[in-house]
């Protein structure tokens, strides 16, 4: 027997869950994340499971992360590209799990780009 | 927190072809590289697109692959999930342009319809009550038990134009509130869900896909008129709704939605299922509740009406699945919103079985309104092999064909009724220009035929004579005035039979003599089926463009075929059965029916 509270408490839980199955429009926010094996053997599983958590823990509403295959610079692996509506794209290099909770953190919240993170000419 | 959704279809057209074991699969290969707590697999109920199943659709990407198979399971691991690129070759293609469709949200199949009814089918597993409380389910119930009075529920559904999806098209808010002026302490919610048209399978998909959505509904329903017991009346034929209504209810009792004191309410409401044993006649309203009091199915005189007296005598509230599944929704959105879709006298939306001659079988929903060109062209991707359209037939076995002339007809249910057809539950069968119809109507008289209960003699009879009737057009051996004869009789059944069962039976005949006058002309004057389909005005004859490879002499079934190598082959038409073997073995097009 649940209560009309306890009926608000899962919406709100599990919208947090399906807010996966939303289609992806025009003014979300993407980060997608390179999974081929260059990225999944350097680490990218781990970064995204960790951006998918921090959205999650932070209820970020219109933020998804994706997938993408090899970019092409396996080197600089696991790469996260974030997409925010009306922006130019920023691509960081050689993620983990903490600096992608700090992409989150400051970039997708804050709007400050992470500097230090990102790709460079050399 | 799961990273990736897996979305298996499990509504009855994927299930049949293996969708349950292609979810099993999918939950051992991500079991076996140590996925399973990453990716999430659900069973959902109908996408609608079932020519194209079974369907999965992958997320977030909203990857939409459709015709998989248990062998291709691993490949969309490993490719998808593993390494995040979508397998090309599984995605699904528009016939039109053959280009891959990423998401199923960019197909104009779904791009063109209106989901409000199937909103949730195909999105959440069926089997999982938070699922649907993530997608405002239950709320609708919440404010009518909190905020509202009985009467001010009654007053939005009939503000919202509601009309019964049933087919008959009767203002749902005056019958709700017929049933709530009527005198009596104990009164009774139904839910029609004896779907028996040939080709229907809208309130099917719902139930599959979808069943809390029911259920609150019909508690919804039980507040406003003042009942405490609903019942479900669905055929046993329909294995896999019943089984997710019955999950469905035990989820709803656990949750204080269903049973004493609702929510901590006050409120009681319980619901029972019925199962029918697949009679046609238990759809009509009378019969179907005959049938829940125990009895053999049979139809009752009108009046008294259900809302007067009902199930046990008592009044009544009986309703389609498809009506119920609105009232959610118009509670929540308000009757604005409902009345913002569709014509000036049928608001909202219909649910339609895709079916017949037609690229993309399944099920669409349309707002109100939308002509039928649209629904066939664009939503139905088309008439398959480049043949034309030439009629479609709405309503079943009670409806009648739209023909091609009224192929820009809004659809909703004044229009359908002005042309001789009907909305009908929702069953829409396409038909090309092979098809004959003359046959189509022996099709649907043929059933009605079988299904009649018996009780009347117009419809017992009645019905009987005309299929004589028929049976004589497509054998050659009528006369032109069995035509006069045979609308003669139509009519008679028509206004003489008991129950919607009969007054309905002769409208395909109706329906297709008024527009396919000439066709009918055809079988009687000429002893010819203009479509090539009645066999016994069709022969067989080789032309003199065969070569004389003896395919087709091995092939006929009855020895009906001589020649020698080489040289032209004969049909005897005295031994021929007209089964077309021939004409489909035949590699140069030599043989022609006529």
């Amino acid at each position: 027997m649940k209560t009309i509270a306890d009926i608000m408490a899962i919406k709100e839980k599990m919208q947090r869950e399906i807010i996966l199955r939303d289609n992806l429009s025009e003014n979300e926010t993407r980060l997608v994340v390179g999974m081929a094996t260059c990225g999944i053997s350097a680490g990218a599983r781990a970064v995204f499971n960790a951006l998918v958590d921090e959205i999650a823990v932070r209820n970020l509403k219109g933020v998804k992360v994706t997938r993408s295959g090899c970019l092409g610079m396996c080197k600089l692996e696991p790469i996260v590209e974030v997409y925010v509506p009306g922006q130019e794209k920023i691509t960081y290099i050689r993620v983990d799990a903490e600096k992608a909770k700090k992409i989150i953190a400051s970039h997708i919240v804050n709007g400050n780009v992470v500097e230090e993170y990102m790709i460079t000419n050399e | 927190m799961f990273r990736s959704h897996i979305l298996v279809c499990g509504g009855t057209g994927c299930h049949s072809n293996d969708s349950a074991a292609i979810r099993e699969k999918f939950e051992a290969a991500l079991k076996a590289r140590k996925l399973d707590k990453d990716v999430q697999v659900v069973t959902t109920g109908c996408f609608g697109l079932c020519a194209a199943g079974p369907v999965v659709v992958v997320y977030p990407e909203g990857a939409f692959y459709s015709g998989m198979t248990v062998d291709d399971v691993e490949t969309v691991v490993d490719e998808h999930i593993v390494k995040g690129r979508l397998v090309e070759r599984l995605l699904y293609k528009e016939k039109a342009s053959h280009a891959a469709i990423k998401a199923l949200s960019d197909t104009n199949f779904i791009k063109k319809q209106t989901r409000v009814v199937l909103r949730n089918c195909g999105v959440i597993n069926p089997e999982n009550i938070d699922e649907y409380i993530a997608y405002d389910g239950y709320q609708a119930l919440i404010k009518v038990l909190t905020e509202m009075q009985p009467q001010e529920v009654v007053d939005i559904v009939k503000k919202s134009g509601l009309r019964g999806r049933g087919g008959g098209g009767f203002p749902t808010g005056l019958k709700w509130q017929f049933t709530k002026d009527a005198p009596g302490d104990v009164k009774y919610v139904c839910v029609n869900a004896d779907e028996g048209d040939p080709g229907a399978f809208m309130d099917r998909s719902v139930l599959e896909g979808d069943p809390h959505a029911l259920l609150e509904a019909m508690v919804i329903a039980g507040f406003a008129i003042g009942a405490h017991q609903g019942y479900i009346y669905v055929r046993a034929e329909y294995p896999i709704a019943v089984q997710r209504c019955k999950i469905a209810m035990e989820q709803a009792k656990e949750y204080g939605l269903l049973g004493k004191n609702i929510l901590g309410t006050g409120f009681d409401f319980d619901i029972e299922i019925r199962l029918g044993a697949g009679a046609f006649v238990c759809g009509e309203e009378t019969a179907l509740m005959t049938s829940i009091e125990g009895n053999r199915g049979e139809p009752r005189n009108r009046p008294p009406f259900p809302a007067v007296k009902g199930l046990f005598g008592k009044p009544t509230l009986l309703n389609n699945v498809e009506t119920y599944v609105n009232i959610p929704q118009i509670i929540l959105k308000g009757p604005q919103w409902f009345t913002s879709m569709g014509t000036e006298k049928s608001k909202g939306t219909k649910v339609f079985a895709l079916g017949g001659k037609i690229n993309n079988t399944g099920l669409v929903e349309i707002p109100m309104g939308t002509t039928l060109r649209e629904v066939i062209e664009d939503i139905g991707g088309g008439i398959p092999n480049g043949k034309k359209f030439k009629a479609a037939q709405t309503g079943g076995p009670s409806g009648g064909c739209i023909p091609a002339s009224e192929y820009d007809i809004p659809i909703d249910y004044d229009n359908l009724i002005s042309i001789g057809s009907m909305m009908g539950s929702g069953g829409m069968i396409v038909m090309d220009e092979d098809n004959c119809m003359v046959d189509i109507a022996r099709f649907f008289l043929d059933f009605t035929v079988d299904e009649s209960c018996g009780k009347c003699t117009p419809c017992r009879v009645g019905t009987k004579r005309l299929l004589e009737m028929l049976t004589r057009v497509i054998e050659g051996k009528a006369e032109l005035e069995d035509l006069d004869k045979m609308e003669e009789l139509c009519y008679y059944i028509k206004n003489n039979a008991l129950c919607g069962l009969g007054q309905t039976a002769p409208n395909p005949v109706l329906s297709t003599m008024r527009y396919f006058r000439d066709e009918y002309e055809a079988h009687i004057k000429e002893k010819r089926c203009p479509a090539g389909v009645c066999k016994a005005l069709l022969s067989y004859f080789i032309t003199e463009a065969c070569k004389g490879c003896t395919v087709c002499a091995k092939k006929c079934p009855v020895g009906a075929i001589t020649g020698v190598v080489k040289g032209q082959h004969v049909i005897d038409q005295s031994k021929c059965i007209k089964c077309g073997v021939c004409m489909d073995n035949c590699k140069f097009a030599a043989i022609i029916k006529k």
